[in-house]
Formats: C-alpha cells, sequence, structure tokens
C-alpha cells in the first residue's frame, strides 16, 4: 500500500499510456488530480468516456493523444478543453483515436483475453471505421459475413477504483461495473484505488464481488472519495450539480485555471481537496442505506 | 394539485407531446435500450400508463431498472438500487444488444438526413471541425441492432440537412464516398432494420422505401410548416394523419410524476 503520490510517481511516466476507467461510477478524480500536480506530460490517454476528469488533464497540458469513445459532459453538454484542443484553428492540438464504446469495449476485451484483436458485428455504414485506420474487416471463417474487428490495447497503467479492498488489492465492486475488469486485465500495470480498506476474510467471505483480483495489482492506494465529482455506490452521490456548473467554469481558459488553482494545484492530497469542499456538501452527498441479504457460501 | 399545473391542462407545450407521442410507440413488455433526456421521459410515462411491464435497459450495464428519481446520467446511481441486474459493459454490447435481444433503441442527434443517417460526431470536416460533439458513445451499435429504432428529435432546417457532415450512426442508405450515389442498407448486412420512426416537435415522421416521410402533424401545425423545417424536399403522405392532443391524465403523470422539476420539458 501507497500514498497517490507514491503510486502516481511509480507508475505514470512522461509518455505513458494511462487508463483511469470507471463508467461514469467510481471515476478516480483524485488519481487525475494527483497526475495534474506532478506535471507529467504527453500521456497517450484512454478512456471510454473522457468525462470531466480527462478534460482536467486536458487543459492541463498533459495529454498528446485520447482514445475514446464518448466525448461529453455527461447529462449536461460538452468538454471545453478537449473542444479547444479539437476544433479547428486550435493551438496545441491533441490527438484522437476515436471509437464507439463497443469497439473500445472490445480492445479492453482482445487486451484482456490475451488475443490480438476482437471482432464485432459493427461499423457497416458508418464513418468511423473511414476515420480510423485501426478498424479493420475480416471474413467470418464459418459464415463468409464481413466483421469489423479492432486491435488489443494494453495501457502502461490502468487505475480502477472500487469500495472495498484489502491490502493486497482484491477489489470489490458493486453497482455499475464499466469496463474495470478488462481494463484491469489489459494492463502492463495495475493502481487499485479504494474507498475502504478491509480484512482479507471480508473479502474471503464474499469472492464474487472481487472484481480484480490482487495477484494482477501492483499498487494499493486507500484513498477515501477519490471519485467525488462522481459517485461510489453505498458511499457518496454523484455531485451532479458540480457537472452543471463544470459547464460555466470550463467554457473559459481564465475561469477554468482559477478552478485547477485552487482545487487541484493548491492542495496536497484528497483529504484537503475534501475539507475544502466543506461538511455541508460532504454530508448531503453521503449515500443512504440500502442494504442487501447476504448468501450462504456453504457447501 | 397547483392550480398553474391544473389550469395548464387544456395547453401542451410541443416537447410535452413529443414526449408523450414517442411513448406509444413503445408496447408492454418490449425490451427498450433507453437513452437520457426526452426518450427517458418517454419510457418512463409509458410504464406510467399503458406500458407497466416495458422493460428498460441502459448502456451503462442496469438492466430491469425501476429507478426512484429521475436519472440524470446514463449511470445514475438510482439505475442500480432496484434492478434486476447489473452487467458490465461487454455483456450489454453482446449478449444484450449485439445478441439481437434490444427490441427498441433510441437514438438524437445533432444532424439527420433523409435515410436516418445521425451524426453525433463533428460539425464541418472531420479532421477541422468547427465543432466538435461528444461522439458514438453506443449510437453506432444502437443504430446496428435494435429491431425497432426511434429517432427523437426537435427539427430545424440546420439539424434535418441534405448531407450529415459525418455518418455515426447508420440510417438507410449510406455514402460511401463524398460525391457517390448512397447505397441501400441492405447490401451492408446490417442486423437490425434501421430507423423505424422520427418522433418531433412539429410531427412524426417513417421511413417508406429508406426515405423519411411525413405521415403526421401535431394539432395547428401544418406540413408547410414541418417542410421549412427540413433542408431538402420532404416527401410527404398522401393521407396525413392529426397526432391526438394528449389526455389531462396523461399529462398531470408527466407533469407531476415523471418529470416533476422539469428537467427535460423546458
Amino acid at each position: 500500500m501507497v500514498s497517490m503520490k507514491e503510486a502516481i510517481a511509480e507508475c505514470v511516466k512522461p509518455g505513458s499510456s494511462i487508463n483511469i476507467e470507471g463508467f461514469t461510477h467510481l471515476i478516480c478524480f483524485a488519481a487525475g488530480h494527483e497526475i495534474i500536480r506532478q506535471e507529467i506530460k504527453d500521456l497517450k490517454a484512454i478512456r471510454l468516456t473522457p468525462d470531466l476528469v480527462y478534460d482536467q488533464l486536458i487543459e492541463a497540458g498533459c495529454v498528446s493523444e485520447l482514445t475514446f469513445s464518448w466525448a461529453g459532459n455527461p447529462g449536461v453538454g460538452s468538454l471545453h478543453a478537449l473542444r479547444r484542443k479539437t476544433q479547428a484553428n486550435s493551438k496545441d492540438r491533441i490527438k484522437l483515436i476515436e471509437y464507439s464504446h463497443f469497439g473500445l469495449v472490445a480492445r479492453f476485451l482482445a487486451g484482456s483475453s490475451g488475443l490480438p484483436f476482437w471482432p464485432l458485428n459493427n461499423y457497416r455504414a458508418s464513418d468511423i471505421a473511414a476515420h480510423n485506420s485501426e478498424i479493420k474487416t475480416i471474413s467470418c471463417p464459418y459464415t463468409g459475413a464481413e466483421l469489423a474487428t479492432v486491435p488489443a490495447i494494453h495501457p502502461d497503467v490502468t487505475i480502477v477504483h472500487c469500495q472495498r479492498a484489502d491490502k493486497f488489492g482484491n477489489a470489490q465492486v458493486w453497482g455499475l461495473l464499466g469496463t474495470q475488469k478488462e481494463a484491469a486485465f489489459s494492463a502492463k500495470k495495475v493502481i487499485v484505488v479504494t474507498e475502504d480498506i478491509v480484512d482479507t476474510s471480508l473479502i474471503r467471505s464474499d469472492p464474487n464481488r472481487t472484481l480484480v483480483p490482487g495477484v494482477i495489482v501492483d499498487f494499493v492506494v486507500h484513498e477515501p472519495w477519490g471519485c467525488h465529482p462522481s459517485y461510489a455506490q453505498g458511499f457518496y452521490d454523484r455531485d451532479n450539480q458540480f457537472y452543471v456548473n463544470w459547464d460555466q467554469i470550463s467554457r473559459s481558459s481564465e475561469t477554468y485555471a482559477d478552478y485547477l488553482n485552487e482545487f487541484v494545484y493548491s492542495v496536497r492530497d484528497r483529504k484537503e481537496y475534501i475539507k475544502k469542499l466543506g461538511e455541508p456538501l460532504v454530508q448531503k452527498l453521503l449515500a443512504k442505506a440500502k442494504m442487501c441479504e447476504g448468501v450462504n457460501y456453504g457447501f | 394539485m397547483d392550480s398553474k399545473v391544473k389550469k395548464a391542462l387544456n395547453t401542451y407545450t410541443s416537447t410535452e407531446l413529443m414526449v408523450v407521442r414517442a411513448s406509444q410507440e413503445l408496447a408492454n413488455s418490449e425490451i427498450v435500450f433507453v437513452g437520457i433526456g426526452l426518450p427517458n421521459l418517454a419510457c418512463v410515462l409509458a410504464r406510467e400508463t399503458h406500458a407497466p411491464n416495458l422493460f428498460m435497459i441502459y448502456e451503462s450495464g442496469a438492466i430491469g431498472t425501476t429507478p426512484e428519481r429521475l436519472p440524470i446520467s446514463i449511470g445514475d446511481p438510482c439505475l442500480v438500487t432496484g434492478s434486476l441486474s447489473i452487467v458490465s459493459q461487454a455483456d450489454i454490447f453482446q449478449t444484450y444488444l449485439q445478441s439481437g435481444r434490444i427490441e427498441v433503441g433510441f437514438l438524437g442527434g445533432a444532424q439527420i438526413d433523409r435515410w436516418g443517417n445521425i451524426n453525433t460526431t463533428v460539425i464541418g470536416d472531420y479532421e477541422n471541425p468547427s465543432i466538435r460533439l461528444p461522439g458514438s458513445g453506443g449510437a453506432c451499435e444502437i443504430a446496428a441492432h435494435s429491431r425497432k429504432l426511434l429517432i427523437v428529435m426537435k427539427m430545424s432546417a440546420k439539424t434535418f440537412v441534405d448531407r450529415c457532415d459525418y455518418i455515426t450512426s447508420p440510417g438507410h442508405k449510406y455514402y460511401p464516398n463524398k460525391d457517390s450515389e448512397p447505397r441501400s442498407r441492405s447490401e451492408f448486412n446490417l442486423p437490425g432494420p434501421g430507423p423505424t420512426k422520427v418522433v418531433t416537435d412539429l410531427g412524426v415522421l417513417e421511413f417508406i422505401d429508406g426515405e423519411m416521410t411525413l405521415t403526421e402533424i401535431y394539432p395547428n401545425v401544418t406540413a408547410e410548416d414541418v417542410k421549412s423545417s427540413v433542408s431538402w424536399d420532404l416527401c410527404v403522405a398522401a393521407e396525413l394523419r392529426t397526432t391526438p392532443s394528449p389526455s389531462e391524465e396523461t399529462l398531470k403523470k408527466l407533469r407531476l410524476e415523471v418529470d416533476p422539476d422539469r428537467l427535460y420539458l423546458n
């Protein structure tokens, strides 16, 4: 177990390909903010939904290439740093490698399965493949039908956030699972970030809930509230107001810089960030209890 | 009931009628891949009225949802609580969508053409766009695989265009190159049949021989109004139906239960 600072310094280098996965749920903003603080540049960022966390990495100048499948502010609108760095006449353009969700999920499926590519019945009569030379076709050896293929992806590091893990990184997740398992198994290095650190006996009492096994994990970071303004089911709700307000904050480089200065560069770690958010907001976002009944694992 | 809501029950907005009309396309027990915004309202309204067993699936992996509040994103935690199953995205796109189990899909977009091709990727040139939009998400595969595909979009000549700048989601005919004639969807052997209907704020359009055709208009809207909101010469059916006004009961449900804070209705 290490601090976020140590885990990032150890795994994320200039030019690394990084993947902070989590679909709406369990997006590790704490990791993104630490990368910004350490000013690690030229990253090849991979993520289905770049969300606000990658937009912040882009604005901070950390990203040179983005592989993605839906780049918006979910339920609100646009990612403004991304737009500023990809539209006509933009300075400091970043390179985009674009898929649909299924296409990028399939890249992780291939990567996590030890296969060179993954087939999918998709992309015909769409312009997506025409603008992405990595999407190719194959003839099915059984039916002769044409299928699309995407290549395996192997990020240098995948960062997976979970609700609870033991100190070995056996990570348990409930609620939306996203592509976190496939992303972890595809990666060369895995960082597990957890809301709670629990004893291995608790993990062993409920093994079906383990999404990522400790044997493939390199570093474990205990970082409560590490996902705000995203959420952790059973811990805290999504801060929707933050996502709504972000639209205005991120529209100009000036207000964007003010935010990054106040909430990223000027805080030492996640603890200070949460303190800055303030107790009333923290209390408001705390999840209400909705417990499930356990099951009998006996034989 | 709030007197303001009560009084307004004889009138309704075009957005409200759009949601009501879209909900009528959903049959009881159908398996629907729900999009956020107006499609979500249409699905919840259908469940509250004529389709109580509508089976809702979100691309985030929530299956058979019964959310206590209106979800703000497709990954809202309220979709998880009380759902029938939660699956990974690999499962959603493969075992649910690609396998052909999704009966109804919903799409919208920034541009649509007469063949129902949809653009949610860029305005302008792909490499050098004037506006960079979010991209496909699951839209491309929803368009490829849904057995019934409903498009929900407000009409304007800016969005109903002669040619999309980029085709994110396939419709009934595809232009392989910029200058080529469009080729029929059947040549591409896509599993799903393509767009079924477009439900708009002015009326409903269907695809006849693959081409978008106005078949139904809302009360107090003329075919000319619709034609002037489309940037090509729109086909109009010989017999044009008029959409009935929503019932008071349906409007009450929509305003008081489905979207009481008017998150999407305004």
